[in-house]
């Protein structure tokens, strides 16, 4: 194994995931509410009475975040097509949902809660991730 | 203000998944690709968050009730079972063909990257036709 040093960002990565566990401590406490993002576009996508406000909120939240953070633009490296990019996301959605979390909800959350299903969820997709990287980067 | 503060978390999230690569599947897909060059970041990511989580999730526990006044909603379960590992392994199979997971994708839908807009699409596509599957395959026959 050969560490990437040219891409490796320890402390915008540190303050970032600081700022995710502040996100997702302000949402349960002022809320009650756990920031899994696939859940709670999840809730969107099967309507319940006096549950999609708050919803609409976050993710609303999530897409005008760039616009506050103009400042700090990263031009993202994507390498997936269109039909890899649809395929992934079929994927992303069904698993999630299958699964009941991403890496929010199990990764951050989950794993903040120290909830023994999200400890393992976590090992699986980031097993699967791994593996299809292997995969798709090295013998494909 | 329920709506106000989930709308200023969602913002606060988004804006430390920017400030810490992920909305780079580039950066992503170099976290996963152990036999690459592999750049570490993102155990930087989990490990900045699960740090300030602990503390509120052990609060919150602690807490019948929300700050706002609403009732705390903490998962209960505790069983391990095969759609929980079967789910999170199709779900590790989508981010590592493409880089993005939920949070990020919504992310970079917002900046208006096409990519991320198919992106987005087909997983909200995912969502439903697993809820469809769902109700089809529970319906008593």
């Amino acid at each position: 194994m050969t560490i990437d040093w040219s891409h490796f960002t320890p402390w915008s990565s540190l303050a970032g995931g600081m700022l995710i566990g502040l996100a997702a401590a302000m949402l349960v406490l002022l809320n009650g509410r756990v920031a899994g993002v696939s859940g709670i576009v999840g809730g969107l996508l099967v309507p319940r009475a006096g549950d999609i406000g708050w919803r609409l909120a976050f993710v609303g939240g999530l897409l005008v975040a760039p616009a506050a953070m103009a400042f700090y633009s990263v031009s993202p490296r994507i390498e997936a097509g269109f039909g890899t990019l649809a395929l992934a996301g079929l994927l992303v959605g069904a698993g999630t949902s299958y699964g009941s979390g991403c890496t929010s909800g199990h990764g951050v959350c989950g794993l903040s809660r120290l909830s023994p299903r999200s400890l393992v969820a976590t090992a699986a997709f980031m097993a699967a991730g791994i593996a299809t990287v292997l995969v798709t980067r090295h013998f494909l | 203000m329920n709506i106000v503060a989930a709308l200023l978390s969602g913002l606060v999230f988004g804006a430390g998944l920017i400030l810490s690569g992920m909305t780079d599947p580039g950066k992503v897909i170099g976290f996963l690709d152990l036999a690459g060059r592999w750049d570490p970041s993102l155990a930087f990511v989990m490990g900045g968050a699960i740090l300030v989580g602990v503390f509120a999730f052990a609060l919150a526990r602690r807490r019948g009730r929300a700050f706002l006044g609403g009732a705390m909603h903490l998962p209960q379960r505790r069983d391990i079972d095969a759609r929980l590992v079967a789910g999170s392994v199709v779900f590790g199979i989508g981010w590592g063909l493409a880089g993005f997971c939920p949070g990020p994708a919504l992310v970079s839908f917002g900046s208006g990257v096409d990519q991320a807009a198919v992106f987005v699409a087909a997983m909200l596509g995912g969502m439903v036709l697993y809820h469809a599957a769902e109700r089809l395959l529970s319906r008593p026959r």
